[in-house]
């Protein structure tokens, strides 16, 4: 096809995905004012029956649970996955070794790049904790905040692995953070089953709307996700930046 | 829909052609980037603080790096042969 032909071609299905684009568009209900009534219901079942005043976490660790346990579960298997397919590139102690070596090839890293790195990592912890810890009351919950946590280990890498990341060997941490978190929220599910009707059924007192302790197992289910999150997807990048030291390390030798 | 929502609408819609015309997939990852950021600021705007909070972290921080190192591994294998 020539070229002139493939232009009018595209041009043509452009303009018409365009029209069918801004045709949808015009059909969907105004902003603020949901057709359906799950919305609005939702809204006020979460406050009213439940006492958490965010519902997006009203919905996803009660009201829709079951489906949060999923996607827990997963992101528990995408981290055990890839870590057992990098690790099993890898020699013990070899990462080890890597590291002290690449730290000690590096000078390149500006002095203020590492200490702008050093000084963040605190604020981002605590702003990543309470994140998780207020999710039910302010936007934000589990995922989010196990996000943030994350964070905060890549500005250990950026200040230059000279913080802690060898001699805490957070490695272990992580991987038990990740799989206590995914358990906690099976139990939680489970306990529902013990103490309650079914599973993932809110069998905690409900406190006040608006305190830190409200919610019953809302709170407790966006913590558990919040530390399953954090040393899930911690894992995963510790991994990967594994994975850049070894071959920085096979450069140099 | 606010000149902010109008805003919002453009910035995303500029930064996401941006992306797709970058063709340095290095440069497109920086670009890519802000996109993120952009649509971080888009849905703040819309009212879902909650999406935002991942997005900013997802888009800026997590994407870009992963890619990153996939970048430099795949560069590394070409090197070699």
């Amino acid at each position: 096809m020539r070229t002139g032909v493939r232009t009018v071609a595209a041009l043509a299905g452009l303009a018409l995905l365009g029209v069918l684009l801004v045709w949808a568009v015009t059909g969907l209900p105004d902003f603020g004012h949901p057709t359906g009534r799950y919305a609005t219901e939702a809204v006020r079942l979460t406050v009213s029956e439940r006492h958490v005043t965010n519902t997006v976490v009203g919905v996803t660790f009660d009201l829709r649970g079951i489906d949060t346990l999923g996607e827990e579960l997963i992101l528990f298997c995408a981290a055990i996955g890839s870590t057992v397919l990098l690790r099993s590139q890898r020699e013990e102690g070899r990462v080890d070794d890597a590291a002290r070596a690449a730290d000690e090839a590096r000078p390149g890293i500006p002095a203020s790049l590492r200490l702008t790195g050093a000084l963040l990592v605190g604020p981002v912890l605590m702003f990543g904790t309470y994140v998780v810890a207020h999710g039910h009351l302010t936007p934000g919950g589990g995922f989010q905040g196990g996000v943030i946590l994350a964070a905060a280990l890549l500005l250990v890498y950026a200040a230059g692995r000279m913080l802690a990341l060898e001699r805490l060997r957070p490695v272990a941490l992580v991987e038990v953070a990740d799989a206590v978190g995914a358990a906690a929220f099976v139990l939680v599910a489970v306990g529902g089953l013990v103490f309650g009707v079914a599973a993932m059924a809110n069998f905690l007192p409900l406190g006040s709307v608006g305190s830190l302790l409200s919610g019953g197992t809302i709170p407790v289910l966006s913590v558990a996700v919040g530390v399953e999150v954090a040393g899930g997807v911690t894992l995963i990048l510790t991994e990967f930046l594994d994975q850049a030291l070894l071959r920085r390390a096979g450069d140099v030798g | 829909m606010t000149a902010l929502h109008v805003t919002a609408l453009l910035v995303v819609a500029v930064s996401g052609t941006a992306v797709v015309l970058m063709r340095d997939p290095l440069r497109q990852l920086v670009v890519a980037g802000f996109f993120g950021l952009a649509l971080a600021l888009l849905f703040f705007v819309f009212g879902a603080p909650d999406v935002a909070l991942s997005q900013i972290v997802v888009a800026t921080v997590a994407v870009p790096l992963l890619a990153l190192l996939t970048l430099a591994r795949m560069r590394e294998r070409e090197d070699r042969e």
